[in-house]
C-alpha cells in the first residue's frame, strides 16, 4: 500500500472561499493509500514547504499530492520541497483546485465535489509515478557558425573571444558576406570596408576560429551539445598551405572577361581569382566552370607562373567532419531578383520595371558598387549602357517588398534606410545631379534614421514622391518612369538616366535545405523561425541552434550584429556548464516488444529516434529496434500514442499513470 | 450559460488537454474568474500527440458522458507537429467510435491557446449543455456494470468518503 501524502492549500480565501477544504481533508484521508491529509492557509509559504517536508519524513510518505495551484505555477517549488527532504522530486503531484476549480465556479457543494475528484485523480496517479533522475548530457564546448558576413563573423569573433573553439563555415571564398560589398553604411556614412576588413583579419588570425572558406554543412548529426557536422570543403584547385597570396596567377590568367559576381557583373574577373582585394583568406580559387584548362584541357598557365607550385587541376571536394556542441545559423539574405522568373519560385511579380532588359535600370547592390572606392568604376557614378554620368536618378522603393499581391507581404526594412543614403552618396558624387525617389512611406525607426533621411530630403535636395511607378520604359537613350504623386493628386513623368530599384530582402537561396540537415523550421518566405517571437528571438525550437542576422528576417547592420552578439551569449551560456541536465520527461522503448516498424521514427518531430542493432556475442545481427535519444527527445510522447505495439513510453506520461486516473473518474 | 445544480442528470465530462495551450487556456479562465459547468475533469499531457485514442473509449467505459480533447492551434504545437499526428489520428478514430456505437456528439475536439480561456469556456459549456441534454451514455455503463472491473470507485471506504461530502 502506497503512503501517500495530500497536502490542501486555503490560498488564503483564493480556494476556502468555493472549496471546503477542511472536507476535502477528511474525505482525503480516507481515500486508500493516503497516509496523512492536512489543510493549511498558504502551502506555498515557508512553513507551508515546512510543514510538507516534515510530513513527508515523519509519515515516511512516497507520494505527495499538493491541492493549491495550476501546476504551471507552484509544481517547482513544491517538487523542490520534497526533494529537499529526500523524496524523489517526480513523486510530487499538484492538484489544481484554484485555476480549475475554485476560481470557475460558484457553487461551494460542486466546487468541493469536483476538488476531491481532482486530488482523487492525482493520487491514483502518484501511486503509478516512478522516482525519475534528471538526464545529463556532456557538452562539446565548440561552436559552429554558418555564414561569414557581419553577423557570423561577429558571432564567431564573441564566442572565440570568450575562449571557446569556433568552426566558421562560408560557402564564398572569402568571408565579408553583403556588408563587404557595400559602399558606405548609414545613418553615419562611414566606409563599409574601413569597418569590416577589419573583423575579418580578426577571424583569420584568431587563434580560436578554425575558417572554412568555399565550403558548405553537408550533414548534421546529433543534438545539443553533442553534434557532429559534416562539411563539404569544395575544390578550390589551389592547395591552400602552399598559396602564398601572391596573386600573380590572378595576373597572368589569360581568361580575363568573366563577369565579377561581387561588382554585380559591372566588372570582370580572371577564371583564377579572388572576389576582391580585401578577401579573407587572400588564397584564390579556379572557377572551373569558365576556366580553359578545365574546359579544353590547354593553357595551365597559372600553374606554370605559380612559385610554390599551388595550383592543384586534380584536387576533388574534401568532407570534414568537427564535432560541436552549439550552431549559430547566420547565412543571411538574397536581394530579390526582378529579372525573368526562374521556373521554381514561388513569386510573381518578375520583370517588373525592365530589370534586365533596360541596362540603366540597376538594382541597389549594384549601385553600393558603383558608389564604391573600391568597385569597379573607382567611385564614380556612371551609366552601364555608356559611361555616362547620369543627371537625373530615380530611385524607387519598396520593389517587391510589401505587395502582398505579389507573393512578397513584408517590409524589408533597410531600403528606405540605404535608398536616403544612395541619394546623398549620389549627391556627394555629382553636384547637379537630381535624385527622385518614389516611397511608400518612409520608414525610419532607429537611433539617428529619421535624423539621416531628414538630411536627405533637407539638405541634400532629393525629391521624395509619394506614391508608386505605374510604367517604365526605354526612350532613346533615357529611361521614361511615370508615377503618381498621390500628395499633390498629380500624374509625375521623369525622363532618368538611371534607375535604381531598391528590391526586397529574402531568404537565402537554399534556405530551406539547409533547414532540412538542420531540423529548424522556417516561414513561409524561407526566413528562419525563432522559438519565440518576443521572449525566444535567437533561439530556434531545435536545442541547440541559434538565430543571427537577416536569415531570420530583413535586418539592417547594427540589428545584425546585435543578433548576433545575443546568438553568442546564448552559446556561452550553455558552454558555461559541463553538463547539461534536463527534465527526464522522455521517452523509452521496450526493446524486448518493439516490432521495429519504426512508425515512431516517422511522427518524431526531434529525429530523436535511431535505429539501434542488437547483435549477439559473435558480432552477427540479431534483429533492430527503435532507439530514442534522451538527450534529443523533447518528450512530445507522439511516438507513444502511434506505436502500434505499445513499446515506447513516455516517463511521467506513462500509460499507467493516464489510466490510473481515468479509471478513477 | 452556466446552469444551475439542480439536475436529475450531471453529466461527466473528461478534457484530454496538452499542457502548452489548452491546460494554460484553462489557467487563464481561471485567473480571469470566468464561470463555467463543473462537470469537467481535465487530464494533462505534454501534446495532444500524446492522446492515444484508447484513452477515449477508456473514458467512455468508465463513465463518461462526454469527452474533450483539446490542443494547441494547428501551426503553434510546442513539440512542432504533435498536434497534427492528433488531428489524423481522431479523424481516422472518429469512424471507428461511431461504429462502436457512441455517438459522436459526445466527441468534441478544439483547438484552445493559451490565451483563449474565453474560448475554454465557451467549450466547456457547450459541450456540457450538449450532453445534458443527450442524457447519460447508458450503452457502455451496461457494458461496464456486466465486466468484472478493477477500478476502485466501489470501495466502501471510497462510498463513505463521498457521504461526508
Amino acid at each position: 500500500m502506497s503512503r501517500i501524502g495530500v497536502f490542501i492549500c486555503h490560498c488564503g480565501e483564493n480556494i476556502s472561499r468555493t472549496v471546503d477544504v477542511e472536507r476535502v481533508a477528511a474525505a482525503a484521508r480516507k481515500l486508500p493509500g493516503v497516509a496523512f491529509a492536512i489543510d493549511y492557509k498558504y502551502m506555498c509559504s515557508d512553513p507551508g514547504q515546512g510543514l510538507v517536508k516534515k510530513v513527508v519524513v515523519e509519515q515516511r510518505l512516497d507520494g505527495v499530492v499538493v491541492a493549491a495551484c495550476s501546476p504551471r505555477m507552484h509544481e517547482k517549488t513544491f517538487r523542490n520541497a520534497v526533494k529537499s527532504a529526500g523524496l524523489n522530486p517526480f513523486l510530487c503531484e499538484m492538484a489544481n483546485i484554484r485555476e480549475h476549480c475554485s476560481w470557475v465556479h460558484e457553487d461551494r457543494e460542486e466546487a468541493t465535489a469536483k476538488a476531491l475528484d481532482i486530488v482523487r485523480l492525482m493520487v491514483e496517479r502518484v501511486k503509478k509515478n516512478k522516482a525519475l533522475q534528471p538526464i545529463t548530457v556532456p557538452i562539446t564546448k565548440r561552436s559552429l557558425v554558418i555564414g561569414g558576413g557581419i553577423a557570423g563573423i561577429q558571432a564567431a569573433l564573441d564566442i572565440a573571444d570568450c575562449g571557446h573553439q569556433v568552426v566558421l563555415v562560408e560557402r564564398e571564398p572569402s568571408i565579408g558576406g553583403h556588408m563587404a560589398q557595400l559602399s558606405e553604411t548609414f545613418p553615419t556614412l562611414d566606409c563599409s570596408q574601413c569597418i569590416m576588413t577589419p573583423k575579418m583579419v580578426d577571424v583569420a588570425n584568431h587563434p580560436n576560429i578554425r575558417l572554412y572558406t568555399y565550403a558548405e554543412v553537408e550533414s548534421v548529426d546529433g543534438y545539443i551539445g553533442n553534434f557532429s557536422i559534416t562539411i563539404r570543403k569544395k575544390a578550390r584547385s589551389v592547395i591552400e598551405e602552399k598559396c602564398t597570396g601572391c596573386g600573380i596567377c590572378s595576373t597572368k590568367c589569360p581568361q580575363k572577361k568573366i563577369k565579377s559576381e561581387f561588382d554585380c557583373n559591372l566588372g570582370s574577373r580572371p577564371a583564377i581569382y579572388v572576389p576582391f582585394p580585401q578577401a579573407v583568406p587572400n588564397t584564390p580559387v579556379i572557377d572551373r566552370a569558365n576556366c580553359t584548362w578545365f574546359k579544353s584541357g590547354k593553357c595551365g598557365v597559372c600553374a606554370k607562373v605559380c612559385g610554390p607550385g599551388a595550383i592543384d587541376y586534380n584536387q576533388e571536394d574534401e568532407l570534414v567532419v568537427e564535432p560541436v556542441g552549439a550552431i549559430v545559423v547566420a547565412t543571411g539574405f538574397d536581394l530579390y531578383d526582378i529579372g525573368p522568373k526562374p521556373a521554381d519560385s514561388p513569386i510573381d511579380g518578375y520583370g517588373e520595371f525592365g530589370y534586365g532588359t533596360i541596362p540603366d535600370v540597376i538594382d541597389g547592390m549594384t549601385f553600393e558598387r558603383l558608389a564604391s572606392a573600391s568597385g569597379p568604376t573607382g567611385g564614380k557614378i556612371i551609366r552601364p549602357s555608356d559611361g555616362k554620368e547620369p543627371k537625373q536618378v530615380v530611385f524607387i522603393q519598396c520593389v517587391g517588398s510589401r505587395a502582398r499581391e505579389k507573393g512578397i507581404s513584408y517590409c524589408s526594412k533597410i531600403c528606405c534606410m540605404y535608398t536616403a543614403k544612395h541619394t546623398m552618396l549620389y549627391h556627394h558624387k555629382v553636384h547637379d545631379g537630381q535624385a527622385y525617389v518614389f516611397f511608400m512611406d518612409a520608414r525610419t525607426p532607429g537611433k539617428n534614421y529619421d535624423e539621416f533621411w531628414r538630411r536627405a530630403v533637407e539638405e541634400e535636395e532629393a525629391v521624395y514622391i509619394r506614391g508608386m511607378v505605374s510604367r517604365l520604359y526605354q526612350k532613346g537613350d533615357k529611361v521614361v518612369v511615370m508615377g503618381s504623386d498621390v500628395l499633390v493628386g498629380v500624374q509625375v513623368e521623369i525622363e532618368a538616366d538611371l534607375v535604381v530599384l531598391a528590391t526586397a530582402v529574402q531568404a537565402r537561396s537554399g534556405a530551406d535545405t539547409l533547414a532540412q540537415k538542420l531540423g529548424i523550421s522556417y516561414d513561409k518566405y524561407t526566413f528562419y523561425s525563432e522559438a519565440h517571437a518576443k521572449l525566444k528571438p535567437v533561439e530556434c525550437a531545435t536545442a541547440g541552434i541559434y538565430l543571427a542576422g537577416a536569415c531570420q528576417g530583413p535586418k539592417d547592420i547594427p540589428d545584425a550584429v546585435s543578433q548576433a552578439s545575443a546568438a553568442a551569449a546564448k552559446v556561452m551560456t550553455l558552454f558555461a556548464r559541463d553538463q547539461l541536465e534536463r527534465e527526464p520527461i522522455v521517452a523509452r522503448v521496450n526493446e524486448r516488444t518493439c516490432v521495429a516498424c519504426f512508425y515512431c521514427k516517422k511522427v518524431c518531430p526531434y529525429g530523436a529516434v535511431e535505429e539501434k542493432e542488437i547483435r549477439d556475442r559473435q558480432g552477427n545481427l540479431i534483429r533492430v529496434v527503435a532507439y530514442v535519444n534522451p538527450g534529443v527527445c523533447g518528450g512530445c510522447g507522439t511516438c507513444q500514442a502511434t506505436c502500434p505495439s505499445k513499446s515506447v513510453e513516455l516517463d511521467g506520461y506513462t500509460d499507467e499513470q493516464v489510466m490510473a486516473m481515468i479509471d478513477a473518474l | 450559460m452556466h446552469h444551475s445544480k439542480k439536475h436529475a442528470f450531471e453529466p461527466k465530462i473528461v478534457a484530454f488537454v496538452c499542457t502548452w495551450c489548452t491546460y494554460a487556456g484553462a489557467d487563464l479562465a481561471g485567473t480571469s474568474r470566468l464561470q463555467y459547468p463543473a462537470n469537467v475533469r481535465v487530464l494533462k499531457f505534454p501534446c495532444t500527440g500524446r492522446i492515444d485514442p484508447v484513452f477515449i473509449l477508456r473514458a467512455f467505459q468508465k463513465g463518461a458522458d462526454g469527452v474533450l480533447v483539446s490542443g494547441c492551434h494547428p501551426g503553434d504545437c510546442h513539440y512542432m507537429a504533435g498536434n497534427l499526428h492528433a488531428r489524423r489520428r481522431f479523424a481516422a478514430f472518429r469512424t471507428l467510435i461511431e461504429f462502436v456505437g457512441v455517438d459522436l456528439d459526445r466527441l468534441e475536439f478544439s483547438w484552445v491557446s493559451a490565451a483563449e480561456g474565453g474560448k475554454w469556456v465557451e467549450v466547456v459549456t457547450e459541450l456540457t449543455n450538449r450532453i445534458l441534454t443527450m442524457g447519460p451514455l447508458e450503452e457502455f455503463k451496461a457494458l461496464e456494470a456486466e465486466e468484472c472491473w478493477s477500478g476502485k470507485l466501489d470501495t466502501p471506504e471510497l462510498q463513505e468518503a463521498y457521504n461526508n461530502i
